[in-house]
């Protein structure tokens, strides 16, 4: 470092701060928890901050899928399905509660949601009994979806079929599911899906002040999957899933059980989409199977995608910024996002492979930086601090 | 002659759609030393590499490791045993570093619970720099993978599986695309290797299997041809016909 300069004390901290891959990682998390628990919060109305609760439910598959995909290499075009089947379990409990004799006395069988009344169902399914329980309900968010996913890994992984052939399996899978709920209208709600939730155990959720308790409910879960994930990737199962993604069969005979290793952490995933559907539900307040099929599974893999697969933090911002764009195009322009959708994948692909959390700052920083002094001062830009880790990357000393 | 030898390979064939790679084997190795499998393009060498590592399984016979049958275990069983493998290709985990890939074939913790709350030790650290050394790569520990050269990605595949100290290491053509410094550093480390232990070397370069092998197989179309040590081996008409003489 050169003895004239004295770097300011804030410019000094974040060189620290961004010196390890701990302390960067450590600075984002902290850069998220202030995003989400105090500026979102601050800056908008419970409106806005509902949606962003909404896009948030989407993030949590983002981590999942970083965690799969980005650094185990198993990519599921199929996490709507875990999604949709966390958030059924929390709308069946809501419909449940939102269909007690008083409020449906009108129905010809008084006491069961209306849609199966609509049906000519005159009992309560036993499929539906468990959901009038909110511990067995909480249960199911999770065990319900995690075990489709652990049986569909054992069906897979143990039988060797991966890559490709595994993506167009969870693909398929999300779509007969979404055929299913559609197809079986007295028990789902068909395709218009669970609607008209009210309350949870007797908490009106539609009130304001609820839509921002759930929010930092939402925010706080939210951040600790991060964390969760943050703990497994700096593991040593971190690097078995990097290991895994580069050479699987190496992993293989050096002792591993692959196969189970991948179920672990596809169910992880599975998990961590549940958790973001059961939110989805009680923030949006319905469940439908349009967050089910193909469609909704390609867009989360395409989110996480475009923020970084191999970022957790990368992930969460690309879903809020593809879910944010999705909102605003299909309200402006609702024939241009699919292709909108489209050109943002091509581009990640093509330009950023690792997505937004891919570009390196510092050395854009850097470049329009040299690209200002030149035009300006011919002389200046050999004084101008530079991080000695920016410095040193493989490629950065290219004029 | 039950114990007498590590591994025992006996009447082992498998066939692919009728077509029989590896016909009626059998054969024996002992537990120290180098034994070559040498042959001809689609011979079988590396099929049988597979029957013995799990990884394709045999139509008919028996693969004993140590007096116990393996055939029909999974692949991570069979190397859990003691048997460790190279591939032809070097295979590496690129994006780690030198370091990591020798910690990550550490023989612990390999559950997916146990490495989520591995914690490095210090036991581990000294054993990963004593085979980095082994292996020449001491100075390189902390440098990623994908940074190495072809032959020292090959080397650091082998360490991969000392650090496990199998009893059996099957190589499949360690020196193929090597520089000749490198191969004679890597007959060195075998020659090393092989004490203590039972190495099997599937090769093509006969100047290196003579240099290093104490006991060499070849084989013919899955069948085998000749046995025993490489300077008889080299006067036997049927090799030369077949294989020597090309």
């Amino acid at each position: 470092m050169s003895n004239s300069a004295k770097p300011s004390l804030v410019r000094r901290l974040a060189a620290t701060a961004w010196s390890t891959q701990k302390s960067r990682e450590n600075l984002s998390f902290l850069v998220l928890a202030v995003v989400l628990l105090a500026i979102f919060p601050i800056f908008l109305d419970v409106f806005r901050l509902n949606l962003i609760g909404k896009y948030l439910t989407y993030a949590f598959v983002a981590v999942g899928l970083v965690l799969c995909w980005g650094y185990g290499g198993i990519l599921s075009l199929g996490q709507g399905v875990f999604f949709g089947l966390g958030g059924y379990c929390m709308a069946m409990f809501l419909k449940l509660e939102a269909s007690d004799p008083a409020s449906t006395s009108i129905q010809s069988t008084p006491g069961i949601p209306d849609f199966m009344d609509w049906n000519q169902i005159t009992a309560l399914p036993a499929l539906w009994v468990p959901f009038r329980s909110f511990p067995l309900t909480l249960i199911a968010v999770v065990v319900v979806p995690g075990g489709l996913a652990y049986l569909l890994a054992t069906a897979m992984f143990k039988r060797r079929v991966g890559g490709v052939y595994f993506a167009i399996i969870t693909q398929a899978v999300a779509a007969i599911l979404s055929i299913l709920i559609i197809g079986r209208q007295g028990y789902t709600g068909g395709v218009n899906g669970i609607t008209d939730l009210k309350t949870l155990l007797g908490w009106d959720i539609r009130s304001d002040g609820a839509k921002v308790i759930l929010y930092y409910v939402n925010a706080v879960l939210l951040l600790g999957g991060v964390a969760l994930g943050l703990s497994l990737l700096r593991s040593k199962l971190g690097r078995i899933l990097v290991a895994l993604r580069d050479k699987e069969q190496r992993v293989l005979f050096t002792g591993y059980d692959v196969a189970t290793i991948k179920r672990a952490v596809f169910v992880l995933a599975a998990v961590y989409a549940a958790v973001g559907g059961a939110m989805f539900t009680l923030q949006v307040g319905f469940m439908s199977p349009s967050f089910v099929g193909i469609v909704p599974s390609i867009e989360m893999v395409i989110g996480a995608a475009i923020g970084g697969r191999s970022s957790l933090f990368g992930a969460i911002y690309g879903s809020l910024l593809m879910n944010f764009g999705k909102s605003y195009f299909s309200e402006a322009f609702p024939e241009l996002w699919l292709f909108v959708i489209g050109a943002m994948f091509i581009g990640v692909v093509m330009l950023f492979p690792d997505g937004l959390a891919g570009i390196d700052l510092p050395r854009l920083f850097r470049s329009v930086k040299r690209l200002f002094s030149r035009s300006t001062k011919p002389t200046a830009g050999a004084g101008i601090g530079v991080p000695p880790e920016a410095a040193s990357a493989p490629t950065g000393g290219v004029p | 002659m039950n114990n007498e030898f590590l591994l025992q390979i006996e009447e082992l064939s498998v066939s692919f759609d009728g077509f029989k790679a590896v016909d009626d084997l059998t054969l024996y190795v002992s537990k120290e030393g180098v034994h070559a499998v040498i042959g001809p393009n689609g011979a079988g060498k590396t099929t049988l590499l597979d029957l013995i590592t799990g990884r394709t399984r045999p139509t008919k016979g028996h693969v004993r490791f140590k007096g116990s049958e393996v055939t029909g275990l999974h692949e991570y069983q069979i190397v859990r045993k003691g048997i460790g493998r190279k591939f032809q290709t070097p295979s590496v985990y690129e994006s780690l570093t030198v370091f990591e890939n020798l910690e990550m074939a550490y023989p612990d913790k390999r559950s997916w619970v146990s490495a989520w709350r591995f914690r490095r030790t210090p036991e581990i650290v000294k054993r990963v720099e004593e085979i980095a050394e082994l292996i020449y790569l001491g100075d390189r520990l902390h440098e990623r993978a994908e940074l190495l050269s072809h032959g020292q990605k090959q080397w650091l595949e082998i360490g991969a599986l000392l650090i496990q100290d199998p009893e059996l290491l099957l190589l499949d053509e360690p020196v193929a695309g090597m520089s000749v410094t490198d191969r004679a550093k890597t007959a060195e480390l075998l020659s090393g290797l092989a004490k203590g232990r039972a190495v099997v070397v599937v090769e093509h370069d006969m100047d290196f299997v003579k240099k290093i092998s104490d006991h060499v197989t070849v084989l013919h179309q899955g069948r085998l041809l000749a046995e025993g040590k490489m300077d008889v081996i080299q006067k036997n008409p049927k090799v030369v016909e077949v294989y020597l003489g090309h």
